[in-house]
């Protein structure tokens, strides 16, 4: 009783590691269950546009670290006649061109691929908050900032709704005497959100400017767009400055937080920067694969998509072969269809899958048909049991190369491939089947033959299922859920399909 | 429908192959055990030793040479049957039941030269008749005449009952019956007939043939029906005394009945078939369970089988 509940509870923890695994790259890592599903990635080219002056010329460009939502996957720096380098500094990465005398329009690109990942990616660097520099406003101003700081107050109840107010004060049509003073100084959009920053700064909110770009498919020479974040005790919250809406916007990719300007030039002028954003499809075991390496988990790292591509592909027919001896173990215990030799059907599908089915099948019977024949004769001869083996081993090579000849010279190409079969295999077949011919009379041997191909044709049709072969290559962990299954069905002790037929006489009363 | 609901299959208590395996023959048959049985010269052996009847050995051969020693060990016999001791399901028996102006005569009446049983025990030693081609050695033993109570319902070869006994108790019996489709032989998935047994009382009851009730052999037209087997208990006692020489749980006895010898043990088996059930329409579960449960008494042979009979009838 006590081995009977540890055999259990191996069983449970197998299945439990190889489901477990599965979902966790599943839902973390967002690997698609079923094969060639797409995802779109979004690509986002940056172009820097200035005037050499002629001497020494200094890029500093800021550029993305993380998105909630999104995780880049590449970055291109595409620039003539400039050294490159990365730099990091407290509010993230810059991209640093640098030349020694460049001179006329200069044009610098760097872009970005990047794609959604919603619940694998990077922490958001967040610094302290602070209350950020109150601006300098004169008397007039003064006065009229105070004013709609303390009406805005007085119709508010904490930082959040004092912010939505003053900003809702701020784009309303209707405007206030002081809020239209203000304005004068402020009308663009850009100064409207310097402005807010001030008065926010003014009423002691710590306050910051987070810029990026709405994504949408073709857009060209855009330029960043300005989201405030308000921080309200215990945590960041963006807002929209034009509409006051709260929440970081769907479709919105941090580019730059902070107020650290987005380019640093030295050595030139009229600097211009404009964004084009493009949208494409990956593979979304591509962008899967690319989740799990960014969050650097050990498991993946010793996965099989670490080995070379070759490897790899030895390996995609072997994690079949689990596959198929389920089927096997089905068809014995579940369904109770006799093959002769266990495996047997197993080998000749993974044959199959280099002939392709109906030219593997013809060539099957052909070299089996042939061999027992061969076999027959050999039987007469008296010969001991592994001479005679041999023999039908060496009498079967020379049929596949003599049927590889004549259908070449036929012209008919699937001759080649029944090289792939495994003739170890077929000269046993030869023999357990000629040895049941002898024993137990043609029909038994008829019956057992066809069993074992019928079950191989199975075999074969599961295995070559594209979902199947999706599932065991990119969750090879399955296979410890498969071999659970295997055990369980190992201590199966109800009946067999077969028998419900066969003892059906028994139940008739 | 083609299929038994499998509740109904499980409430009447009928074995499948899955829990025969499981339950049964993994659980009762050590591993180990298993070559006493399946190499009839160590049966044969472990039976004369218990003094348990068995056809007698005549002689055995080996190896190779020892082929062209046949003819004169073989000149005092003039009915014998030469079977490999590895083999199963009846295959490699040559059965001689004659000689004639020096050519010997099979069942059948076909004559046959030295030189043709000296292939045939050849072949036999090279493993042509034991699976996987191991090396085997030819037995030549006693021929039995079957009793005439099966003369007129048995068709060439020779018929056998077949006992399952579980841990000593006989659980189950059958009587098999050779027929024309089934080549002499007495194996059902061969084509001979399964007759069930009576436990209690030694009688034959319905009979089953490739899976379906019959009540006459269609080779001789005579009902099986009703028979009684002579020496019914003393059958029995011979079956369940294997237990103590083999070890082995789970096991079927083949039996045959000679004319003049009575009872004679022919094989035993480690993985006995399930077709009893049906030839005795009714499933074996149950009387394995009740089996179980006596295991514990440790009672003796003659206890055992009255226990058989007292209980298992139908």
């Amino acid at each position: 009783m006590h081995s009977k509940l540890q055999f259990y509870i191996i069983i449970f923890f197998l299945a439990l590691i190889g489901f477990g695994l599965t979902f966790y790259k599943c839902f973390f890592f967002e690997y698609p269950l079923l094969p060639g599903k797409y995802e779109e990635v979004w690509i986002v080219e940056a172009k820097i546009t200035f005037t050499a002056e002629g001497g020494p010329v200094k890029a500093s460009f800021f550029t993305p670290g993380a998105t909630p939502g999104y995780l880049i996957q590449n970055e291109d720096f595409a620039s003539t006649n400039y050294g490159f380098t990365k730099t990091k500094d407290e509010y993230g990465w810059r991209a640093n061109w640098h030349a020694r005398e460049v001179k006329g329009f200069q044009t610098l690109y760097y872009r970005v691929q990047f794609f959604s990942s919603v619940r694998f990616n990077l922490a958001l660097l967040d610094e302290k908050p602070a209350v950020g520099d109150t601006p300098f406003f004169d008397e007039l101003y003064r006065t009229a900032a105070d004013t709609l700081i303390d009406q805005t107050r007085t119709l508010s109840a904490d930082t959040l709704t004092f912010t939505a107010e003053l900003i809702k004060r701020l784009n309303s049509p209707s405007q206030s005497q002081n809020v239209k003073l203000l304005l004068r100084e402020h009308n663009s959009i850009k100064s409207k959100t310097e402005l807010l920053l001030g008065l926010l700064a003014r009423a002691g909110i710590p306050a910051r400017i987070v810029r990026g770009l709405f994504l949408e498919d073709g857009i060209r020479n855009r330029s960043l767009f300005d989201l405030i974040q308000v921080y309200d005790g215990s945590q960041w919250v963006f807002f929209n400055p034009l509409t006051g809406d709260i929440g970081l916007p769907e479709d919105f990719f941090i580019w730059q937080k902070g107020g650290k300007s987005l380019l640093d030039l030295v050595g030139g002028k009229d600097s211009n920067v404009s964004f084009s954003i493009t949208r494409d499809l990956r593979t979304s075991l591509e962008l899967a694969s690319h989740r799990a390496d960014s969050s650097k988990a050990a498991f993946i790292d010793f996965s099989i998509y670490s080995l070379p591509i070759e490897k790899q592909n030895a390996l995609k027919l072997l994690l079949l072969v689990p596959i198929g001896a389920l089927v096997v173990v089905i068809m014995n215990n579940l369904v109770g269809l006799p093959t002769s030799g266990t495996f047997m059907p197993v080998l000749i599908a993974l044959a199959f899958k280099q002939t392709e089915l109906l030219p593997g099948l013809c060539m099957f019977c052909i070299i089996i048909g042939a061999g027992l024949q061969i076999r027959s004769y050999l039987s007469h001869l008296n010969l001991l049991f592994v001479p005679r083996i041999s023999a039908v081993v060496i009498v079967v090579i020379l049929l596949m190369t003599g049927m590889s000849v004549f259908s070449f010279k036929l012209g008919i190409q699937h001759g080649l491939t029944i090289t792939f079969f495994p003739m170890i295999i077929l000269a046993w077949t030869i023999e357990r089947i000629s040895l049941i011919w002898e024993e137990l009379g043609h029909k038994e041997a008829l019956t057992q033959a066809l069993g074992s191909l019928f079950v191989a044709c199975i075999v074969f049709l599961i295995m070559d299922n594209s979902i199947v072969e999706h599932l065991t290559f990119t969750f090879p962990e399955l296979i410890l859920a498969n071999l659970a299954t295997i055990l369980l069905i190992g201590n199966y002790t109800g009946y067999r399909l077969s028998e419900l037929r066969r003892f059906k006489s028994l139940v008739k009363k | 429908m083609i299929f038994a609901n499998p509740l109904k299959l499980s409430k009447h208590g009928v074995l499948g192959m899955n829990m025969r395996n499981v339950d049964f023959v993994y659980a009762y048959n050590p591993r180990h055990l298993f070559p006493q049985v399946d190499n009839k010269l160590i049966t044969k052996e472990l039976a004369e030793k218990a003094g348990i009847a068995v056809p007698k050995l005549y002689a055995v051969v080996h190896f190779q040479h020892q082929v062209k020693l046949l003819p004169k060990l073989l000149e005092s016999y003039d009915q014998f049957v030469v079977k490999p001791s590895k083999g199963s399901g009846g295959k490699g028996i040559l059965v001689v039941t004659g000689k004639q102006n020096g050519y010997y005569m099979k069942a059948s009446g076909s004559l046959f030269d030295n030189k043709d049983l000296d292939h045939h025990v050849s072949n036999i030693v090279s493993g042509l008749y034991s699976l996987g081609g191991q090396i085997d050695s030819a037995m030549i033993e006693y021929y039995v005449n079957f009793s005439p109570i099966f003369k007129d319902i048995s068709y060439q070869g020779v018929p056998d009952i077949r006992v399952l006994l579980f841990q000593g108790y006989p659980a189950m019996a059958m009587l098999r019956l050779p027929t024309r489709m089934s080549d002499g032989k007495a194996n059902l998935h061969q084509g001979a007939i399964g007759v069930g047994v009576d436990i209690r009382r030694g009688t034959t009851l319905g009979g089953v043939y490739h899976n379906r009730p019959i009540e006459i052999h269609p080779d001789t037209g005579k009902s099986f029906k009703d028979i009684s087997i002579p020496n019914w208990h003393d059958l029995l006692i011979l079956a369940a005394r294997c237990y103590e020489i083999t070890g082995l749980g789970y096991m079927g006895i083949d039996i045959v009945l000679d004319k003049t010898y009575g009872p004679m043990i022919l094989e035993l088996n480690a993985r006995p078939g399930l077709a009893i059930q049906v030839a005795n329409d009714v499933g074996l579960v149950p009387r394995l369970r009740k089996i179980e449960k006596m295991a514990s008494k440790k009672l003796d042979i003659e206890q055992r089988v009255r226990f058989a009979q007292k209980e298992f009838h139908c």
